[in-house]
């Protein structure tokens, strides 16, 4: 049961072949089973439990609130959860219980939802690894995978296995961890410049970052605002859609979400390939890049032309100043955003009591990372007032580039980018953490971020293991809100691909039902 | 939310005259010591423009100064700018925080549309440009009561700029004439109130009160073209009357609701503009005008003692009637300006440029704000001067006290007394009660219709002046009773005997033959003797003129 998609297990729901306490004590037992993941930092037991109460009491008498109901979700943990402790891993949060709930929280609950826990993540969503947050990285479950351990052991010889552990990506990569081992049928994330997809190529999920605007911010703890997008972490294409749908429009608390009526999110199967234009941006193919990601690439590329879309290749010529850009408009905001940090409303605060300033600055010293701290530290030189036009203004000249570039493209007929996720598939925790932080998140967001400049909607969708036996996945761009079309595109290519399902039997033998499914694993693309 | 924190030191508090120029200052107004250099600055700035300074060193050098403002007015709205808050002075400390008010984190700003009403409704009687598209930026630094550690301002493209203020000066050697002066409005703009700190040095913690946290603020930059305290405390007042007509903002600098920093330098004229120094924080008129004569003089006596003036932010000890620097504005400050990524442009449009089928809810329009706007201060006494042919300063007095204007206008309505007479009762006679004893107008024991009535049984000639005087002054003390019972119980009123009164002058004539002897031999003086004598004799209820008629025609015949 465990196994099957959102919307599987929603008519399963609906059917009455399970109860959403039923559904929601196979999750927490998993969750607890999967616990040495570290994808969770707060499980919260409770509250899921009396959800999944009142959601059985619903189905009973037959007001089901609709797909969401009874379904277990997850929340990345910068999301505000009224009663629930929200961290954002980070000293400076622990302890905080925010009175409120996010927007995208509060529509998942109004659905029925249950919420089993909120995930872990790099300190306040800063970091492409999931490995820079107190309560320690999250271990990518691909690589308890029976896929992945058969490969290591043909190639390896006595290596302890358990120290070689993958890490999942990130920043969300609790979230993705928790949708890959099955203890939610869907996750939040956060995507601001990559966040939330690259996790999920790293983790064989789908992961979407919604338009820029479509999807509502209040109550997500900031990262950048004008790139942050809440992202959301699925099994499935479909599933994406439906949470999205749910997600979706305007709120009068997100002064930057629009005012449109969003129509509901049904993603019709794509039938008549001749109208699709498919870009594949040069750019896009850097030294960096893996050969067997490269391979993948063209592959899909040569899926969608013989299946009879056109398939060109286009230039975003600005591509390679985002990461510099984003550098600049990143730390400058994070500086901001983290400037109301201050220990004296709430969060961590230090025992000095010298001064006001004293206070502040050890309170600031104790609850922030390295990571935080240096990007407040270029943050602020590059807003002092000698700075400001030599960076910040021009790194928003650059930023507007980029989005032209993606406009030039779109205006000349292209529907839809197609693009690698990320360099290669996940590494090992001992080779990640070779380089820092800051290297590591240039590296891994070279494919994700210039989407977020620009505000578009783009979707990770996994597409085949490496020969290492671990997921690649591949990235869809599409115009802005036209999030329909690019979930239509990647639904396609999902069905086509048919990617495997990650076989974890070694490490919850005892959950059989996890694999009811395992008839789909093994099959490759054709 | 109340939280206790370390406590800050108190501005200005442990100050020390030191690091401005070199050589000795021997005998300068320093805080501890006289404030002769106050009083002398307030004299020789308070009248004029330049300012000859009194202890010249080379020769007579002339100093020009040079005084810009900027006012904090707080808009009268029922919640704050960016926050659903009510908005209320007299609400128990952080009663109305929202978590977007208290900073927590995941909160965004949502913009009051009564707020930016408020501004283009100041722009517009400012003669401003409205811009059509104005952006929000953040100015950060770290204060207690400044939770987000930025406040949310217009720095790059407020929303209104290039207005004027004109408003009006006494000059003359009587200071009896008016003139009209103007200072440009450089521009308006939107921004969050601070939360407010309070000090407690006995246990050496500080308070904060969030209630005013994110209220909304009118900032109104005026152009450096006023020259001494009084200008500028005449434009502070005259840009008070305005918000207070347009509803804006109830702009009381004593609660705070209008806070006034200037700008200060002096120069040489024909030279190049001084170092100018940052008075902050004048809450009141009188100390506005002081703070900035003061600090003019300081800075005439540190050039011409061959010190040098640093630009720094000072602040008014009132009690000690000095500028002093503040200590924790030391050094230098950056406010990191940076766009507000959560608050998309603000449009405004006007009839021309509204978007077909839009809901009136969600947009401005800018042409709609200005119909509505009320009759502005300087046109309401322009009627005035017109109507009533009053002088120009009476009809500045009449506006300078709330509710008095009403209450004239009351008066002139029931009364058929002439509006001369009735603004001269009103500004000397009315005015002067209130005064002394302390009153609003609208704590008047007198109301409108019982002056009114009083005005009407002098204009009737049914009472002398000075018995007017008399019924306005037990009206005033013993409330419910008309003039016209007051005037019959004291029997104050005039005699219409007209026979009673011709035998008074004669027995007054027949009784003084010495008097009249001197008035035939052409003493004009004498006739006003007897003038008196007959008065007495009629307990003043005669009118003079009247008597004096009588009189003569008695004694020519």
């Amino acid at each position: 049961m465990l196994g099957r998609t959102l919307r599987e297990v929603s008519a399963a729901l609906k059917q009455g072949q399970v109860t959403p306490t039923e559904l929601c004590q196979r999750c927490l037992s998993l969750i607890k089973k999967t616990k040495f993941l570290n994808a969770y930092i707060t499980v919260s037991e409770e509250v899921a439990l009396k959800q999944a109460e009142e959601s059985e009491k619903r189905y009973k008498k037959g007001h089901s609130l609709g797909d969401l109901d009874g379904i277990p979700v997850a929340v990345k943990d910068n999301f505000s959860t009224a009663g629930i402790e929200t961290t954002c891993a980070s000293n400076m949060l622990k302890g905080y219980v925010p009175p409120y709930n996010a927007t995208v929280v509060q529509k998942l609950l109004d659905q029925g939802a249950l919420l089993m826990g909120k995930t872990n993540l790099d300190e306040f969503a800063m970091g492409s690894g999931s490995t820079d947050g107190i309560f320690g990285p999250v271990k990518n479950p691909w690589s308890y995978s029976k896929q992945y351990r058969e490969k290591r052991k043909q190639k390896s010889h006595g290596e302890n296995e358990d120290s070689n552990w993958l890490i999942t990506g990130g920043s969300s990569g609790g979230s993705a961890a928790a949708v890959s081992a099955f203890t939610c049928f869907a996750a939040l994330g956060s995507d601001t410049g990559g966040s939330t997809r690259n996790p999920a190529a790293h983790c064989g999920v789908v992961g979407l970052k919604p338009s820029y605007g479509l999807v509502s911010r209040h109550g997500l703890i900031p990262l950048v605002n004008s790139m942050d997008v809440p992202g959301i972490l699925t099994r499935c294409v479909d599933d994406a859609a439906i949470v999205l749908g749910i997600l979706a429009g305007h709120d009068p608390k997100d002064s930057t979400t629009i005012q449109d009526p969003v129509k509901p999110f049904t993603v019709p199967s794509l039938t008549d390939m001749s109208k699709l234009c498919i870009g594949i941006p040069k750019e896009y193919l850097t030294p960096e890049l893996s050969s067997e990601v490269q391979s993948l690439w063209s592959k899909a590329a040569n899926l969608f032309e013989s299946e009879g879309a056109k398939v060109i290749e286009v230039s975003l010529p600005h591509t390679s100043y985002s990461i510099v850009c984003y550098h600049v408009l990143c730390t400058s905001e994070v500086a901001s955003n983290m400037a109301r940090f201050d220990g004296l409303e709430y969060g961590h605060r230090c025992d000095i009591d010298v001064s006001t300033e004293a206070m502040y600055a050890a309170t600031r010293r104790e609850g922030f990372n390295d990571v935080v701290r240096g990007r407040i530290l270029s943050g602020n030189f590059f807003l002092l007032k000698e700075n400001y036009e030599n960076y910040f203004v021009k790194a928003q000249k650059v930023r507007r580039l980029i989005a032209r570039d993606f406009v030039n493209v779109f205006n000349s007929g292209v529907d839809v980018l197609l693009t690698p996720t990320t360099l290669s598939e996940a590494v090992p925790h001992t080779e990640f953490i070779r380089e820092d932080n800051r290297t590591r998140s240039a590296q891994d967001d070279l494919f994700t971020q210039a989407v977020n400049m620009a505000g578009l909607p783009a979707v990770s969708v996994p597409m085949a293991l490496s020969s290492q036996g671990l997921p690649i996945g591949l990235q869809f761009i599409g115009r802005a809100f036209c999030d329909q079309q690019l979930l239509t595109v990647a639904k396609w290519f999902e069905k086509q691909v048919q990617f495997p399902v990650i076989q974890l039997q070694e490490l919850m033998d005892d959950c059989s039902s996890v694999f009811e499914n395992e008839k789909l694993a093994s099959v490759f693309l054709k | 939310m109340a939280t206790t924190i370390l406590r800050w030191c108190c501005p200005g508090r442990r100050w020390v005259f030191a690091g401005i120029g070199g050589g000795s200052r021997h005998g300068r107004g320093v805080p501890t010591g006289s404030t002769s250099s106050g009083k002398r600055g307030q004299r020789s700035v308070a009248q004029q423009p330049l300012i000859t300074a009194q202890k010249p060193r080379k020769g007579e050098r002339e100093w020009a100064a040079v005084v810009g403002l900027e006012i904090h007015a707080q808009i009268a709205s029922n919640s704050k700018l960016f926050s659903g808050s009510q908005v209320d002075f007299a609400a128990p400390p952080n009663s109305l925080v929202s978590f977007f008010d208290a900073s927590l984190p995941g909160t965004l700003p949502v913009l009051n549309r009564r707020c930016v009403e408020a501004a283009v409704m100041a722009g517009l009687a400012l003669d401003c440009h409205i811009n059509r598209r104005s952006l929000f930026d953040r100015k950060h630094y770290f204060y207690a009561d400044l939770p987000a550690g930025y406040q949310i301002t217009q720095q790059r493209l407020p929303i209104a700029v290039n207005g004027s203020l004109a408003y009006s000066v006494c000059v003359g050697k009587r200071r009896s004439q008016m003139v009209t002066r103007t200072a440009g409005v450089k521009q308006i703009q939107l921004e969050q109130d601070s939360g407010k700190s309070l000090h407690d040095s006995l246990q050496s913690q500080t308070l904060i009160d969030l209630n005013r946290a994110g209220v909304g603020l009118l900032e109104v930059v005026l152009e450096p073209d006023m020259s001494c305290g009084e200008e500028a405390a005449a434009a502070v007042r005259e840009l008070q009357l305005i918000l207070q007509a347009l509803g804006t903002s109830q702009a009381n600098m004593a609660e705070g609701q209008l806070r006034v920093d200037a700008n200060i330098s002096v120069h040489n004229p024909g030279e190049p503009l001084g170092i100018r120094t940052e008075v902050k924080n004048l809450n009141s008129a009188r100390f506005l005008a002081k703070a900035i004569d003061y600090e003019i003089q300081r800075q005439i006596n540190e050039l011409e003692n061959g010190g040098k003036i640093l630009n720094e932010t000072r602040s008014f000890d009132y009690k000690l009637g000095c500028t002093v620097p503040m200590r924790d504005k030391e050094g230098k400050q950056d406010y990191r300006f940076m766009p507000e990524p959560n608050l998309p442009p603000l449009l405004l449009y006007d009839s021309e440029s509204l978007p077909t089928g839009t809901d009136p809810q969600q947009v401005i329009n800018i042409d709609r704000l200005r119909e509505q706007l009320p009759e502005l201060p300087r046109v309401t006494r322009e009627k005035l001067v017109q109507q009533y042919g009053m002088l120009p300063e009476h009809s500045f007095a009449l506006m300078n006290e709330v509710g008095l204007l009403e209450f004239f206008q009351n008066v002139i309505k029931e009364t058929r007394a002439e509006p001369k007479k009735v603004t001269s009762w009103v500004l000397n006679t009315f005015l002067g009660f209130l005064k002394q004893e302390n009153l609003a107008v609208s704590e008047s024991p007198v109301t409108p219709s019982a002056l009114a009535e009083l005005l009407d049984l002098l204009d009737r000639k049914a009472i002398s002046s000075s018995a007017a005087k008399q019924v306005f002054r037990e009206l005033w003390r013993s409330k419910g009773k008309t003039p016209a019972q007051m005037v019959a119980e004291k029997k104050l009123e005039l005699m219409q005997d007209t026979e009673a009164l011709e035998q008074l002058c004669r027995s007054t004539l027949e009784a003084h033959p010495q008097v009249v002897t001197d008035v035939k031999k052409g003493n004009p003086r004498a006739i006003n003797k007897l003038i008196g004598l007959v008065r007495r004799a009629t307990l003043s209820r005669a009118d003079p003129t009247v008597i004096k008629e009588v009189l003569e025609r008695q004694l020519s015949s």
